[in-house]
């Protein structure tokens, strides 16, 4: 009886999530699904935004679509901006310069941590007397290059790139440790119980773990760490039941950690390709729009 | 004995996670950010709207009602005390949305009316406060969607088990009253150029 109704459900979701326009792939500074950048100016856009970004580690990214199928575009924007995550995470310095050719519009969707410097009202007087004027005479060229150019002098040095690291690699890490910690009590158990069954568990354990969470281990490595397990599977547990003094409050501080740790978990980014991708920025509807 | 006490805090590290008294805190705490976003957007709006009264005054005199039901709304959402203590009040909550659903729809009158004045509509001072006002009901939409968002995995996750268990016998939070769309007012004022 229930179950017709929640094949019916699902397919009604389907349907539902048909009609919702879906968020483009993300492939680089310029995304141009509109055709309306000719590739001379494609090029200089992307040339500027990449240097842009490599100075001031704020990016900006253009998006044309053809046709918004009647989606509002400030809708559609903040979604762009929620999957692409441009920006910097913890900056939140993106820009998305977006346009929808067949509803002649425009949209400047700014980041968080910009909307000091990039106002609503100065990314609305960027799309009325830059990016507007020149759309009307059919320039898109012209358009999007005075739109991008105005847009980065309005936000140039509001930040600053800072090397290569990326927060993700502290998180990687301090899920390492949450694991390890959770992984080494499990270990201590069952060493408690066989000293075959603790070696296991650290042999397996430790390469597993650190494969999984810090970095992809060759074979060699695997098989040294898997050795390193081994040793640390049997003999932890040993070292842990002639001290006898388990009881105290080391067992609840680590508790205490596992609780702190596991936080950083649910909030893993996702890796993109090529230009480096968004860095995790987020955004909340601040920017403006205007029609041409 | 060692191999008991091994067991048992085994046992009650997985509880610790597994009872989802954290996932529980977590959620409300993100609850209570997002009600921060929600209310600095609206609060946002409520600052610009003396000086979108007196630029349209300015230029539109006949429009007096329009301008009064404005300042009015204006007054009215001013007197409701924001706080986080709203979340917990249903019948503070639905005055609130009462409220503002009120300013939303006394704006989109007030735009309406700026359509018939072609030299308010050039003015430059008018364009601004225009994408600002723009800028800031879209904020608001944003901010009341993920707070709904937030508000909705909170729930789930108090009334989901074991969590419930735990809901009832340590930390007692009560479920959580998500904005309601309102036929009509609750919509964005349509400012069209």
């Amino acid at each position: 009886m229930l179950y017709p109704a929640c094949i019916l459900f699902f397919i009604f979701l389907l349907t539902f999530s048909a009609y919702a326009l879906d968020v483009p792939k993300l492939q680089g500074y310029v995304n141009d699904y509109a055709n309306m950048i000719s590739p001379s100016a494609k090029t200089a856009l992307e040339n500027e935004l990449k240097q842009f970004e490599q100075t001031d580690s704020t990016q900006l990214v253009v998006l044309t679509i053809p046709s918004l199928e009647g989606e509002a575009i400030e809708e559609f924007g903040i979604k762009v901006g929620e999957s692409w995550k441009i920006g910097q995470k913890g900056k939140d310095n993106g820009i998305i310069f977006l346009v929808a050719k067949q509803d002649k519009k425009i949209k400047i969707e700014v980041g968080r941590g910009l909307e000091g410097r990039l106002t609503d009202l100065a990314a609305g007087r960027i799309v009325d007397l830059a990016v507007k004027p020149r759309f009307k005479r059919d320039d898109f060229d012209g358009g999007f290059l005075a739109g991008a150019a105005t847009l980065i002098d309005a936000t140039r040095g509001e930040f600053k790139a800072d090397g290569n690291h990326r927060p993700r690699k502290h998180e990687k890490s301090s899920r390492f440790f949450t694991f390890l910690i959770f992984g080494v009590f499990i270990m201590l158990f069952l060493g408690s119980i066989s000293r075959i069954f603790g070696g296991i568990s650290g042999a397996v354990g430790l390469p597993a773990l650190i494969h999984a969470t810090l970095l992809p281990l060759s074979l060699t490595t695997f098989i040294i760490f898997a050795v390193a397990g081994l040793g640390a599977g049997i003999f932890l547990p040993i070292l842990f039941s002639s001290g006898g003094s388990y009881r105290g409050g080391g067992f609840r501080s680590g508790g205490g950690y596992y609780g702190g740790g596991f936080g950083g978990f649910s909030s893993g980014g996702s890796d993109f390709g090529g230009f480096g991708g968004g860095g995790g920025g987020g955004f909340g509807g601040g920017g403006a729009s205007g029609d041409w | 004995m060692k191999k008991f006490m091994y067991l048992v805090f085994t046992l009650l590290l997985l509880t610790a996670s597994g009872c989802g008294y954290n996932t529980m805190q977590a959620n409300e705490e993100a609850v209570k950010a997002a009600w921060g976003d929600v209310e600095a957007a609206y609060q946002r709006r409520n600052d610009l709207i003396p000086n979108l009264v007196e630029v349209v005054k300015g230029y539109a005199k006949h429009e007096k009602e329009t301008l009064t039901a404005v300042t009015e709304a204006r007054a009215k959402v001013g007197s409701i005390q924001m706080s986080k203590a709203l979340l917990d009040n249903p019948a503070a909550f639905a005055q609130f949305q009462q409220a503002q659903g009120a300013m939303s729809s006394a704006l989109s009158r007030l735009m309406l009316v700026v359509e018939k004045y072609p030299d308010l509509k050039a003015n430059q001072n008018f364009m601004d406060l225009q994408h600002q006002l723009e800028g800031t009901e879209n904020r608001i939409n944003v901010a009341r969607v993920r707070f709904n968002k937030s508000i909705e995995t909170f729930n789930t996750s108090i009334r989901i088990f074991p969590n419930n268990l735990t809901n009832s016998m340590l930390l007692h939070l009560k479920l959580k009253e998500p904005f309601k769309a309102e036929a009509g007012a609750e919509k964005a004022p349509q400012v069209k150029f």
